[in-house]
């Protein structure tokens, strides 16, 4: 039999970012045992790189706010796709979330009178996001890092270990979830350092992956957003929802081509900054789409204004939410007025004293003046769409979190649905922290009330080890040999092109064709040396991933035809309210099981709860609803 | 514009290892980590280097170019002349795991030994209240990305494996330096930081400022604050007889 290191858990939680650790806490805070495997050091997760904020209705900076406004800013910004029963949760949960951070020893930014500062952000009415500079995302791991290491310590006092409940399987991935019978019975894996395999026996994994962002080749996002996660669910017999929204972030650097995709924060824009054109044009003002009239400035001036007083003025156009950026940066560029490296520019310098912008956006100064050797305080950034997050992820059921796989849950990034076909700045890492405890607490009392655990079959452990090593044999008779690097880089290179900001149905065909071939040649997958610490070779087995989730996203493309959100199809320019309740869902009819096949159906979304629909005023649902959908509400019947 | 750059790479594992030459194009605004993956994807496949967020942000990449600690994502080749040889070596105070990587598992492990955040019992979540100034002094240490160049840095621990088990090295000493500014913590760590976890050795020779990417001033506003705090209260006899008093007390 294969020789693998055998461990047994509770709870088996993939991924240590925001949402893998917040449900690491709660779930060793119900007296559990835990493991939180992940494929980097602890702490170097993606959440580390986010930089604005996390939204959360505190009403600090504004005490108008409320979750209510909330809920609200979170439907229009996914243009009413979104899961509301999610949209809901996370719209009364975060500030309870934030706060809890700082007992735990977060210490964000204070306004004047002591409280967590909160900060402008698009899409959102009122300043909302809790920050800490630049470097929000640092803090939030950081704090839960420590969090978790508290608790170890408590373990320590109790048992003499700190590895008593709670231990991290750091730069150790997985490639593959076990079940008996329909449930989740463990998950194996390889140690990157040696190589080694690892079995993990467990009844409960929360997956906590993040994205799928390495598929496209000018992106914000790390090696590790592969897509695992999603790929991993698909596998084990769960759905994937919102796959076709893919959120492009208007703003990465352009410049130099070594750095092109990495981030801009949204809080230059948040903090003052404006967007212009190569006419010195702050061209946002001609990109307010219909649905957005009335809520934001006309003028200049107006706009000017409302950062210092935003309760009689409209707030700027460079602030709307991003799918609108970006696809208006894209016409700019598009139309000849682009700046010289192919993007736009945002200024900062002329908006702000050069010793402010070096306290708000510290990072962000030190990022242009290392990598692109621009002054941020003497002169404007250049600036592009880049691939930055995915709407689209495993469905789960919003209160606990759990897949339709038994024993299987999913929380942060890699989930679906909360953010419906946009996601507003800084709702990720409030998503992370209310969705990552509710994780913790599904999985938990899925556990309690387990009569008796499931067994991982040896035959499957087999099976497993066997597709993990395949690229290291020579390509069976009459298939090339193929240098994954290369694969990788002509994926990244069709799903950019051709899947990207802006999408049309012959384009999106011609996409999957190049998949199918991908998939063709992806057996011929070949590594040279030895299974210690080899990146050919792990990027032989995400790129498995990457294919399966990037047929999912060009497969649910291609039958959208409408654009909304992150979805933008040039054949089909329009919103249609016919499409505004469908969600597309991928699941896995089987196949090769080193790039199952990929199905998509169409179901309706639940109607949403009438107390939620009547936060809304009705000329604002016509825009989003059909007719019928209608019918009902308080200001028809009356 | 572009050019080949020569490089040496160190490559190898714990058992042993070398310098290896190679030459690979080098194009306008790359740093040296773009090489080192141009290596991966053209010459090298298998070649073993930690990163992520490639801005310096992570804390990843840390490894030494020309014998200077240095993130690699952060190291524009435009600071080396066309025709100069780049040396890449991997962090030398940690054992190396392969190539580029170390086990930094040191870190992690001292991580742990520094007594947690300690909030007062009675405030809620919530009813945190703190001034602008007063949380700014931890917030420069919370810029801490952990890369740990400080603590390959610190002569301390350098070339000196037995001092490891006493120290806990700049970062984490300057943990404690944060946790004892937080404007609400309850905790005292002052005498701990002389005694467990080895603040005497440091002799602040500011090497560990001099390598931090993150411009965190470690030694002056981290370091000798502590330890001005543990004389004071070492060498004070009344602060001193109050801490035993105090102590004894609440037994
Ligand atoms: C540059 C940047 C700035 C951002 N700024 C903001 C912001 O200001 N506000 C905001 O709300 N959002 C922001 N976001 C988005 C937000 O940071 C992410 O969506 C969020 O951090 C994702 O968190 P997560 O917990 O889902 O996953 P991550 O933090 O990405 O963690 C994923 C974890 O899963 C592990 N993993 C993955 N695959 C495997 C596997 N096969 N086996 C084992 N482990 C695995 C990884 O190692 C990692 O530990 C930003 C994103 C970027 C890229
Ligand atoms: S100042 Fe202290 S901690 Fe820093 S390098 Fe010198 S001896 Fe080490
Ligand atoms: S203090 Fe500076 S050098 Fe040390 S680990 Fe933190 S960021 Fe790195
Ligand atoms: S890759 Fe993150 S700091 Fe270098």
């Amino acid at each position: 039999m294969t020789e693998v290191e055998r461990h047994s858990y509770d709870v088996v939680v993939i991924g240590a970012g925001g949402a893998g650790l917040r449900a690491v806490i709660e779930a060793r805070q119900r007296g559990l045992s835990v493991a939180v495997v992940c494929k980097s050091l602890f702490g170097k997760a993606h959440t580390v790189m986010a930089e604005g904020g996390c939204a959360a209705s505190m009403g600090n900076a504004n005490s108008n706010d409320n979750w209510q406004v909330h809920f609200r800013d979170t439907m229009r910004g996914g243009k009413f796709l979104n899961n509301w029963r999610m949209a809901e949760l996370h719209a009364r949960e975060a500030p309870d979330r934030v706060w809890e951070l700082e007992s735990y020893g977060a210490l964000f930014d204070r306004t004047k009178d002591g409280r967590i500062s909160q900060r402008n952000f698009g899409g959102h009415t009122y300043p909302r996001l809790a920050h800490v500079g630049d470097r929000t995302g640092l803090e939030l791991i950081r704090t839960m890092q420590q969090k978790i290491v508290s608790l170890q310590q408590e373990d320590y006092k109790q048992y003499g270990d700190y590895e008593a409940r709670v231990k991290v399987f750091a730069e150790c991935t997985i490639t593959e979830l076990l079940k008996d019978g329909g449930r989740i019975a463990g998950a194996f894996g390889y140690w990157r350092e040696s190589g080694r395999f690892v079995l993990f026996e467990t009844p409960a994994v929360v997956v906590a992956t993040g994205g799928i962002g390495k598929s496209f080749k000018v992106t914000s996002n790390s090696w590790e957003y592969t897509g695992d996660g999603h790929a991993l669910a698909l596998r084990a017999g769960a759905s994937l929802i919102n796959m076709e929204f893919v959120q492009f972030h208007p703003t990465g650097m352009v410049w130099p081509p070594s750095v092109k995709g990495i981030l801009v924060t949204e809080g230059v824009r948040g903090d003052g900054g404006v967007l212009k054109n190569s006419q010195g044009e702050r061209f946002m003002f001609r990109y307010i789409p219909d649905v957005f009239k009335g809520q934001y400035a006309d003028s200049e001036d107006e706009a000017d204004r409302w950062y210092d007083d935003a309760d009689n003025n409209r707030r700027t156009p460079d602030l709307l939410p991003r799918d609108e950026v970006a696809r208006a940066i894209n016409a700019e560029v598009k139309e000849g007025r682009g700046s010289p490296h192919g993007g736009v520019f945002l200024d900062i310098a002329s908006r702000l004293p050069t010793e402010e912008i070096k306290r708000r956006l510290p990072s962000m100064y030190h990022q242009f003046k290392e990598l692109a050797d621009v002054d941020i305080t003497k002169e404007p950034m250049e600036v592009g769409p880049t691939c930055h997050y995915v709407m689209g992820g495993i469905e789960v059921d919003p209160d606990t979190a759990s897949s339709s796989v038994p024993g299987l849950f999913a929380a942060g990034e890699c989930s679906g649905g909360m953010h419906g076909s946009n996601r507003l700045g800084g709702n990720s890492l409030s998503d992370l922290l209310v969705f990552g405890r509710r994780a913790g607490l599904g999985a938990a009392s899925y556990v309690e009330s387990l009569a008796e655990r499931p067994v991982v079959a040896d035959a499957d452990i087999t099976a497993a080890a066997k597709l993990a090593v395949a690229p290291f044999d020579p390509p069976a008779d009459g298939v090339d040999a193929e240098n994954p690097y290369t694969l990788h880089t002509e994926l990244q290179q069709s799903m950019n092109d051709l899947v990207g900001i802006i999408r049309k149905a012959d384009e999106i065909a011609k996409a999957l064709d190049k998949l199918g071939e991908i998939r063709k040649r992806i057996r011929g997958v070949t590594v040279e040396g030895h299974r210690q610490y080899n990146p050919g070779w792990h990027l032989a087995l995400d790129l498995r991933n990457m294919l399966v989730v990037s047929e999912c996203v060009a497969q649910a493309a291609l039958r959208r035809t409408e654009s909304r959100g992150g979805h933008t199809r040039d054949d089909h320019p329009q919103m249609d309210s016919q499409w505004r309740n469908t969600l597309l869902v991928c699941t896995s009819p089987g196949g090769d099981p080193l790039a199952p096949d990929v199905a998509v159906d169409a179901k309706p979304q639940d109607p949403m709860r009438q107390d939620l629909l009547e936060l809304f005023e009705l000329s604002e649902l016509e825009k989003y609803y059909t007719e019928d959908e209608l019918a009902d509400h308080p200001e028809r019947t009356a | 514009m572009g050019y080949d750059a020569k490089l040496k790479v160190w490559r190898g594992d714990n058992g042993s290892g070398a310098l290896q030459d190679f030459t690979v194009e080098a194009n306008e605004g790359e740093v040296v980590l773009d090489l080192i993956h141009r290596l991966q994807a053209t010459q090298a496949p298998d070649l073993a280097v930690r990163w992520n967020c490639k801005a310096g942000k992570c804390g990843s990449c840390s490894a030494e170019v020309n014998g200077r600690p240095r993130l690699l994502c952060m190291t524009r080749m435009s600071v080396f002349d066309e025709d100069e040889t780049i040396t890449v070596t991997p962090m030398r105070t940690f054992p190396v795991i392969r190539d580029l990587v170390t086990d930094v598992s040191y870190n992690y492990t001292k991580a742990r030994e520094i007594p947690s955040f300690t909030p007062p019992k009675d405030l809620e979540p919530g009813d945190y209240r703190m001034q602008q100034v007063d949380v700014e002094r931890s917030q420069e240490f919370r810029k801490c990305i952990e890369c740990f160049l400080c603590q390959n840095t610190c002569h301390v621990v350098r070339d000196h494996e037995e001092n490891k088990t006493a120290f806990a090295g700049p970062r984490f000493l300057m943990r404690i330096a944060e946790l004892e500014m937080h404007p609400l913590d309850v905790a005292d760590r002052s005498d701990e930081a002389q005694t467990e976890h080895g603040l005497g050795f440091c002799n602040i020779t500011k090497c560990c400022t001099d390598v931090c990417p993150e411009g965190i001033h470690i030694t002056d506003n981290a370091l000798i604050p502590m330890k001005e705090r543990v004389a004071d209260r070492r060498y004070d006899p009344i602060v001193w007889l109050g801490n035993k008093l105090f102590r004894r007390g609440e037994n």
